[in-house]
């Protein structure tokens, strides 16, 4: 007999379930699969009526975040050799759960849109003009910034949007971070409103999850205490260089 | 009922469905558009283009070089005009995209880099790092948000489109989260929805990409074209197909068979590694049949080394390959579909009102083989290009009425409920009808074809489709069924699948990607044409060929 592991699902489906529940299945072991392998072949082989997200299979599109032994992951990227002696795939926390692994995003697209996730400038240039210069050293102040795949877990692995679903989170804030920086942008003070607002940059209580969690190498925590940095310093200098002036 | 009406109805989230939105909104702020896909948009295919976009931005470039390495690569079987079109517009939308945000790499002076790639004379092929789809991808997707007037309807399958009076009015479709049925009318719809790789077992593609926007079209009695044409990739990842970045052969990677050789020196011996992907795939499968591959697990495969190129990260250290110390193993593998819906420059297709772009349109630019980075840059000019089309045709259109509406989605939910959740009868199971397709498509319409192979790929389909039939649906719930998507994308599929071989089938010549053993030359005199296949209800593709468009470049021997 082959060797196979033991994957324990959390199961939920509105329709006919009144609480989630758990459901263990015994998958074929192979030492170059990942956990993302186990729940194809599940649904494949043992139960088509499990639900879940999924696409590129290279950790690109954020599409199959799952909590894996209670840590969000990516799970075409965790490696099945790693959960050798059985694991637990559950939704993702702190989200509303749609059905089985499949949860709702809806309010990440919604905090994504309000930190305008754009280039805003006052003066557009022609594009005959060619391109606004860039050198790879600028490029390198908002590159991690700019890494995030919206994969979600860092708003799972975040214990302040688990406590406070209006805060503005993790990924949103590093995104609007990535724009501030940008050299071509000059965004920074209409984004200013919803970072220092009350559900933004200062809910966050600095435990740094975030970071940890994430796929990608970018580091939100320190996107936060960046901006809470500017934003102090944009507050003092504009008290003390216009005290009367530059009002909004 | 009333059902909601918009100007321009995009039909998939990824490069060309986002950039026709973003040019529908800039062509005529007043109009509403909206984009349906069965994901959310950045989770979108083009997500996962490495390599880059080619456009001719340097000085020492012009656009006569990129077009003529276009045509050559295409097997001159690319429409010109559309060639020569594609590659003048192609700048002007690598330096829009540029001032949206996207982070090109660039060289020292400020200017926007570019790199070597297969098939391209000069370097012209611009970058963001190693991720240049997923830039472009989030560039195009944040940009969006900033139009109030582009609405979304995110994973919400598209299951037809609604054809009255002979325009396209509108789609049914399924949300997936609440499983229900509905329609949207629509003065114009765009079919963005990127290729369908997902036919094959061996791909590149993502789980989403299954050919939905190409059925839809051909259902609705919209002809697909050079559907043989289909793209192996030299260097995917022999057990997950997951693959590795032309650019790793543009910067210097070599590809090594058992011998320790370089084997493209008596294949592409003025181009090497940096030859195109139809003639690397057929020489690494030569190679092979010679016994001159590595044998594994997976079946055969070459060597990709790098070693000597210092690189470090090829994000393959979670594949267990140390790129530094080992060459990495690839075989070839289904990457790209250069067939697909036919259309003309501006992404009209012949059903008034209908229009397509990117990976699922299939407008002249590739024609039998595309080169490695004009895929992303003819997401961006084709889909600006339907975008705007559309957002002018929607300007003059008139609105059409919720009546004939609302009997084609009773029509269609009947259909979908009946066929799929209803039936009690079935006894198929899903997921062995659709790996049988995928492997049998493996083995008779891969990187070489030959009649006896096709013909039982043909039995073969006509046997899956009797299959699927009788399916059986285990899951009877309406939340969030991807069983029920599952089912509806394997019926897409295998529709396709049955264009693509007896197109395969049909074209009895070697050319590009398609390579016949029974016919191995070119034969210009039968074949200098696009292959258009229309649905027959009932009965076989009928196929016919047209000629195509020769503007400068006479067709030449595709020497490299």
């Amino acid at each position: 007999m082959a060797e196979t592991v033991e994957v324990t699902v959390q199961r939920y489906n509105p329709e006919t379930d009144s609480a989630p529940r758990l459901q263990t299945y015994e998958v074929p072991y192979k030492d170059d699969w990942v956990v993302l392998d186990a729940i194809l072949y599940i649904k494949d082989h043992l139960d088509a009526t499990l639900s879940y997200r999924w696409s590129c299979r290279m950790g690109i599109c954020g599409s199959c975040g799952m909590n894996v032994d209670g840590h969000p992951k990516l799970t075409c990227s965790a490696h099945l050799r790693e959960y050798r002696r059985g694991f637990t795939v559950e939704p993702l926390s702190n989200f509303p759960v749609i059905r089985d692994l499949v949860v709702d995003i809806d309010d990440f697209m919604a905090k994504l849109k309000s930190v305008k996730p754009w280039i805003v400038r006052e003066l557009e240039q022609p594009l005959g003009d060619g391109e606004y210069l860039q050198s790879n050293n600028q490029i390198d102040h908002y590159r991690q910034f700019s890494q995030c795949i919206n994969c979600m877990l860092c708003y799972a692995a975040c214990p302040v949007y688990g406590m406070e679903p209006e805060f503005l989170g993790p990924a949103a804030i590093a995104l609007a971070r990535r724009y501030n920086l940008d050299s071509r942008d000059e965004g920074t003070v209409e984004r200013v409103n919803v970072l220092a607002a009350s559900e933004g940059i200062w809910e966050c209580s600095c435990i740094g999850e975030c970071s940890v969690a994430c796929p990608k190498g970018v580091d939100p925590a320190k996107a936060i205490q960046q901006t809470k940095f500017d934003t102090v310093n944009g507050a003092i200098m504009s008290t003390m260089l216009m005290p009367f002036g530059n009002r909004r | 009922m009333e059902f909601p009406l918009y100007d321009v109805l995009i039909v998939g989230g990824g490069g060309a469905g986002l950039r026709a939105a973003i040019a529908a909104a800039e062509t005529d702020p007043g109009l509403k558009i909206l984009i349906v896909s069965k994901v959310y948009p950045m989770r979108s295919h083009t997500v996962s283009a490495e390599g880059g976009a080619a456009a001719a931005l340097r000085p020492e470039d012009s656009w006569e070089n990129h077009a003529f390495d276009t045509v050559k690569g295409s097997d001159y079987i690319s429409d010109q005009f559309v060639v020569e079109t594609f590659v003048r517009e192609a700048p002007v939308e690598l330096i829009q995209l540029e001032h949206w945000g996207c982070p090109w790499s660039r060289d020292p002076d400020g200017k926007i880099s570019a790199r070597p790639f297969g098939g391209m004379t000069t370097w012209r092929t611009c970058f963001a790092a190693d991720k240049t789809g997923f830039h472009m991808l989030h560039t195009l997707f944040q940009t969006s948000l900033k139009y109030d007037r582009i609405e979304r309807l995110d994973e919400t399958f598209v299951t037809s489109l609604l054809v009255e009076d002979g325009r396209c009015v509108g789609i049914a479709a399924l949300n997936q989260r609440s499983g229900v049925m509905s329609a949207v009318r629509a003065k114009t719809v765009i079919l963005t929805t990127g290729g369908n790789g997902r036919i094959y077992a061996f791909s590149t593609n993502g789980n989403i990409c299954t050919g939905d926007g190409m059925a839809l079209a051909y259902r609705a009695g919209v002809p697909l074209k050079d559907m043989e044409m289909v793209q192996f990739h030299p260097t995917g990842l022999p057990s997950t197909g997951i693959l590795i970045t032309e650019a790793v052969r543009g910067e210097g990677g070599y590809l090594t068979n058992n011998k320790g050789e370089r084997f493209l020196k008596d294949y592409v011996p003025s181009k090497m590694e940096l030859g195109p992907r139809d003639i690397i795939s057929r020489a690494m499968v030569t190679e092979f049949e010679a016994g001159r591959g590595f044998a594994g697990p997976y079946g055969n495969y070459m060597h990709l080394d790098v070693r000597h190129l210092f690189m470090r990260e090829l994000g393959l250290d979670y594949v267990g390959i140390d790129i530094v110390h080992d060459p990495i193993p690839v075989r070839p593998v289904e990457h790209y579909m250069m067939g697909g819906i036919d259309c003309d420059i501006t992404g009209a297709t012949s059903l008034p009102g209908l229009f397509t772009a990117g990976e699922c349109a299939n407008v002249g630019l590739n024609g039998a083989n595309r080169l490695g980075s004009n895929s992303l840059s003819e997401c961006l000019v084709f889909g600006a290009a339907a975008g705007r089309a559309a957002a002018h045709q929607a300007q003059e259109a008139k609105a059409p009425t919720s009546n004939p509406v609302d009997a084609l989605l009773k029509d269609e939910t009947r259909r979908v409920e009946k066929k799929y959740l209803e039936s009690r009868q079935g006894t198929e199971k899903l997921a062995e009808i659709r790996v049988e397709m995928q492997r049998s498509m493996d083995e008779h319409v891969g990187v070489f074809r030959t009649a006896e192979g096709l013909k039982e790929e043909e039995k073969l389909i006509a046997g899956f489709r009797q299959r699927f039939a009788r399916l059986k649906i285990e899951d009877r719930s309406h939340v969030f069924n991807t069983e029920l998507t599952a089912a509806l994308e394997l019926d897409y599929m295998l529709e396709l699948a049955e264009v693509m071989t007896a197109s395969a089938i049909n074209r009895k010549e070697s050319r590009g990607a398609h390579a016949r053993r029974d016919f191995p030359k070119r034969n210009d005199e039968h074949y200098l044409a696009n292959q258009i296949a229309t649905h027959v209800p009932g009965g076989k593709p009928k196929l016919e060929f047209r000629p195509v468009r020769i503007t400068h470049w006479q067709p030449q021997a595709r020497t490299y």
